[in-house]
């Protein structure tokens, strides 16, 4: 399967998700809101340049805001994460082994420990930056930090229930492709 | 000039991440002021009939539910025919209460029935949309109604959906009062459990009791609900010393996760009430 098509596929897969499955999810407290669909900005391929990475994050964003009601909302943090996502992945991506490269970010491909820091980084970017944007409509500070923190920490067990559920295969990056 | 595209293309990632960041912010706040976006109508066709697929399967898991509401509605309808009552004698006359219901002649409410295709309960501004667009007569004018209580205000039409902000909204405000005694307030929601609303403004004269029916103020500012309708009862009285105005904590009669179907009201001499309105001389 190519790359397009792979990730065509999972910018739908993950909207349907999100709108349908997780956002049904019957709240167990305020703070408590299970997010996963930033996760298709996270698995981007790296052959993909940064002014795509943010225009195509914008794309997704959007789209999910017209399922969720807000057109907007969910913008500003996608397009931040994409952003923010290559300086990561420069200061995380091991060095020594250029010979080798994968096509997108993964636990094989970064390593247990630098994809998780990874990974918490941009989820607790998103997230801050999300609730910030409702924390200026309303609320009060034990409200932003509650709902970051609460928020984050489901979704880091949420990305590794799906990484454990759904092993990639990870590519190699070769010339032919 | 040529430094200038210099500059532009080594912050060029930069820039376009600032253009985009702005357009977001842009589409966030503008959409709130006017609840129309871009592509609002076309985007609300594609997840409406998205929704509606979804809402297929999902519907029959709660058929019964949904049936034994439907048919609780229909029993509290009949219970308040005429001729489910008899008076003892012909000295005796049922006096309708005119503060609640119309007895003009003239009608002032027309109902639509609506499937809810797409609802959310867990984020903190929710919206709910339903099958019924422009093309079967709704507008931004109207207010929605489930079986057991009010359910919000509708802020986007499309040719087949229209979009509901429900109650469970921060930006949502309705006007209710309490059964008892007719005194007016305002409802909100605070954004933390989907089961309660608040009601403030309450005028401290009012005789509280937990268990107090709240139902819709006969003024409507800029919703067309039928006055008299249930909205849920006092749970808590909230203690505030500051002001003179009460602020109670309901329960919510509608039972928002669970909403399949909806009614779309429309105030029909709405016209008519802002016209004259209008002319009140100023001095």
């Amino acid at each position: 399967m190519s790359s397009l098509l792979k990730n065509i596929i999972r910018f739908i897969l993950f909207i349907l998700v999100q709108a349908f499955i997780l956002d049904k999810v019957p709240p167990l407290h305020e703070y408590v809101k299970p997010i996963l669909y930033f996760l298709f900005v996270l698995w981007l391929p790296f052959s993909i340049n940064r002014g795509m990475q943010m225009i195509i994050a914008f794309i997704f964003g959007l789209c999910m805001d017209y399922f969720t009601g807000t057109p907007g909302l969910h913008v500003v943090p996608c397009v931040l994460i994409a952003y923010l996502r290559p300086f990561l992945l420069n200061i995380l991506l091991p060095r020594e082994t250029t010979e080798v490269s994968y096509a997108e970010p993964s636990i094989k491909s970064l390593g247990w420990a630098p994809y998780s820091v990874y990974v918490l980084m941009l989820t607790f970017a998103h997230h801050a930056c999300l609730v910030l944007i409702e924390w200026l409509q309303f609320g009060d500070f034990v409200f932003f930090i509650g709902k970051v923190a609460a928020s984050t920490a489901i979704s880091l067990l949420l990305i590794f229930v799906t990484e454990m559920l759904f092993p990639r295969k990870a590519k190699y990056r070769t010339n032919t492709a | 000039m040529r430094n200038i595209f210099l500059f532009i293309r080594r912050f060029f990632t930069l820039i376009l991440f600032f253009v985009l960041e702005g357009t977001g912010i842009y589409i966030l706040y503008t959409y709130n002021k006017t609840h129309q976006a871009v592509l609002g109508t076309v985007a609300n066709e594609v997840t409406g009939t998205i929704s509606e697929k979804y809402n297929n399967v999902e519907y029959y898991f709660r058929l019964k539910k949904t049936n034994e509401q439907l048919a609780a509605e229909n029993a509290r309808l009949r219970s308040m025919l005429p001729t489910s009552f008899e008076s003892p004698d012909t000295s005796h006359v049922i006096i309708t209460d005119s503060l609640l219901k119309d007895t003009m002649g003239v009608r002032k409410f027309k109902f639509l029935e609506a499937k809810v295709v797409n609802n959310s309960v867990t984020d903190e501004n929710n919206y709910i949309t339903l099958h019924r667009g422009s093309l079967q007569g709704v507008n931004t004018r109207m207010a929605a109604i489930g079986p057991d209580g009010i359910v919000g205000k509708v802020i986007l039409v499309s040719d087949n959906y229209c979009r509901v902000m429900s109650l469970l909204n921060r930006k949502s405000k309705v006007s209710a009062m309490l059964k008892n005694g007719f005194y007016t307030g305002d409802l909100e929601w605070d954004g933390t459990d989907p089961a309660y609303l608040k009601l403030s403004n309450i005028s401290k004269s009012a005789k509280v009791q937990k268990g107090d029916t709240v139902v819709t103020s006969n003024i409507s500012d800029q919703l067309s609900f039928p006055p008299g309708l249930m909205v849920g009862t006092i749970v808590e009285v909230l203690p505030d010393k500051a002001s003179s105005f009460l602020s109670l904590r309901v329960k919510s009669a509608t039972n928002f996760s669970t909403l399949q179907y909806a009614y779309l009201t429309e105030n029909l001499l709405w016209e008519e009430q802002k016209q004259l309105e209008a002319k009140t001389p100023k001095d």
